[in-house]
């Protein structure tokens, strides 16, 4: 192969094109040492990812255990426990962490039972057309706005909102449903219906038909071809959702803040305010490491699902 | 096939979802013609005032500019970075390959409050005044996963021997780029850059840590909500950014098409979104 460009090298080099000449050089060159071609791609990359992510989170580790001054509020270079055991002796932070992590599974199991019916609809049952139609259907919300779709929400919780109408059209008592968890809940379970929907989509679109007549052929019934066949090999779609509704959920604190009560508060509400109003960076350092540590312990199993083939 | 009966539930279940999808995005394009600052319903009457007030207010004007600026550096840093990374990853097998391609998916996997506190601390730890430039990096790290996934979605579905055969023919690495990587490439770039673009234009989580005294939209539209000012603006500038979703909706649409992704699969979240 080498020898080949060599030669081309040779019948093109000619004087008047020296550039085209030093251009197969170099292809040669990187053609015989693929190494050096591995390197030169892979170094920018990991090199700018190492400096500036991994940075980060060590970054993040060390400030943990740093304190901040009460009375100047600078931040001491003294090592010490003090912001992790604030966390564990404290029963409201700990309320916290467990509540984040609760709604946090409740929507990740909401998305995935609103999900898995959509998804298999349109990967098994719908034409052309309805395919086309049902991407849009989830494209559109996925790309929109974020902080619109959860404002949304509130206009249509509210005290004089569209719920609240419709509810007194029907002759139903007005519902006090903005600001609490359960809005929380609700909100977080819309927004991030996209991320669920796709992966499982991905993995159903991608089950051969013959597998399913296979099934059917050695005698198995619907549901026992669903069970055995083709949730089997949904599953990774599944889990591969279930990463984003999860921890997206996990690390957020607009939707709790915007459309939770007093009782709403997230990990990243305490996180948001240590850094915004108190100013105390150390603390939030360290609570921003149970989501790290949770998110971690996930993608361990996620990996072991086969979850990453499927994102 | 499945029986008729459960065809029909599927199909009410789809039409459910789609209804509790959509249902919400037209309410707030109702909102947006509010003629009443009262935030109630059913509204009162209607209005394009609110148009005007938005496209007006200096404030907002600046914060889209910034936002613009911002996911215009941190989609043009990803391209680059994330491709480059992908090509590593789809066509060399080295020691640590596994691991640097789990590493790689960490900005995407990792809850945005952890990014952003992480970055937070290192531009702490690094006296670095948050800027546009502290902006533009916490976007980065998200958008390269993005053009990663994408371009390797695409990589793992072409032939490595396309590249064997370009050099057989006597092209050289510029004219392979051009004439075979860069066809087979260009529309997991394009979809890949307009999720980066529209992900960066819609951060908030991670940028509240990373900005200085300047707001991006979202962080403008955040500010608005949670004092509860100039909702009606929010409800206009909603409405402008549903109807602008539309663009990279269908172009993403298209691109499905003519790729074929929508008939055979493939990754869903990277190559479809």
């Amino acid at each position: 192969m080498a020898a080949g460009l060599d030669a081309a090298e040779g019948l093109t080099g000619k004087p008047g094109r020296p550039l085209r000449a030093a251009r197969l050089r170099l292809s040669g060159f990187f053609w015989r040492h693929r190494w050096a071609k591995g390197l030169l791609l892979l170094a920018p990359p990991l090199l700018a990812f190492a400096l500036v992510y991994l940075a980060s989170l060590v970054a993040l580790f060390i400030s943990a255990f740093w304190t901040v001054n009460p009375f100047t509020t600078a931040i001491e270079h003294i090592w010490n426990l003090d912001n992790f055991r604030t966390l564990i002796d404290s029963g409201a932070y700990r309320t916290i962490a467990l509540r984040t992590i609760g709604i946090a599974a409740a929507v990740t199991l909401t998305d995935a039972v609103l999900a898995f019916p959509f998804a298999y609809f349109m990967a098994r049952v719908a034409s052309a057309r309805g395919r086309a139609f049902l991407f849009v259907a989830v494209l559109l919300p996925l790309w929109s706005s974020y902080l619109v779709r959860v404002y949304i929400w509130r206009l249509i919780l509210n005290q004089d909102g569209v719920l609240n109408w419709m509810l007194n059209k029907v002759g139903l008592p007005n519902q006090h449903l903005a600001y609490t968890n359960f809005a929380v809940w609700l909100i977080f379970s819309y927004v991030w219906l996209p991320f669920m929907i796709l992966p499982v989509y991905g993995a159903l679109e991608r089950i051969p038909h013959s597998f399913i007549e296979a099934s059917r052929d050695l005698g198995a019934g619907g549901f026992a071809t669903f069970r055995r066949v083709v949730l089997p090999l949904a599953l990774p779609g599944v889990v591969a959702g279930s990463i984003f509704t999860f921890s997206l959920t996990l690390g957020d604190y607009v939707t709790p803040l915007l459309a939770g009560g007093a009782s709403s508060q997230f990990i990243g509400n305490v996180v948001y305010s240590s850094v915004g109003i108190s100013n105390n960076v150390p603390f939030a350092a360290a609570f921003a490491t149970v989501p790290l540590i949770v998110m971690a312990l996930y993608l361990t199993i996620a990996r072991k699902l086969g979850a990453f083939e499927a994102m | 096939m499945e029986r008729r009966g459960t065809r029909w539930a599927l199909g009410g279940w789809t039409a459910l979802v789609v209804l509790f999808l959509w249902a919400p995005l037209a309410l707030i394009m109702v909102y947006a013609f509010n003629k009443s600052n009262v935030q109630s319903w059913p509204i009162p009457g209607f209005t394009t005032h609110w148009f005007h007030v938005a496209w007006q207010a200096s404030e907002v004007r600046n914060a889209i500019w910034l936002s613009v600026q911002a996911a215009l550096l941190a989609t043009g840093t990803a391209l680059v970075l994330g491709s480059a990374a992908a090509f590593a990853i789809a066509r060399f097998r080295f020691f640590g390959r596994e691991a640097v391609s789990f590493l790689l998916l960490l900005p995407l996997a990792l809850p945005g409050i952890v990014t952003g506190m992480a970055l937070n601390s290192f531009f702490t730890f690094s006296h670095v005044v948050p800027s546009l430039t502290t902006i533009v990096v916490g976007h980065t790290t998200f958008c390269v996963v993005i053009v990663y996934n994408n371009v390797l979605a695409r990589l793992r579905r072409s032939s490595p021997s396309l590249l064997e055969a370009s050099a057989d023919l006597g092209a050289d690495g510029w004219h392979t780029f051009r004439f075979v990587i860069w066809p087979v490439l260009s529309t997991a770039l394009v979809a890949g850059g307009l999720l980066a673009f529209a992900l960066s234009f819609d951060e908030v989580v991670v940028t509240f840590f990373t900005a200085g005294a300047q707001n991006t939209l979202p962080l403008l539209i955040f500010g608005y909500i949670r004092l509860g000012q100039q909702l009606p603006v929010v409800n206009a500038i909603a409405f402008a950014m549903i109807v602008l979703t539309v663009i990279p909706v269908a172009l993403a649409q298209r691109l499905m098409r003519d790729t074929g992704v929508l008939r055979r699969g493939g990754s869903a979240l990277t190559a479809t979104k």
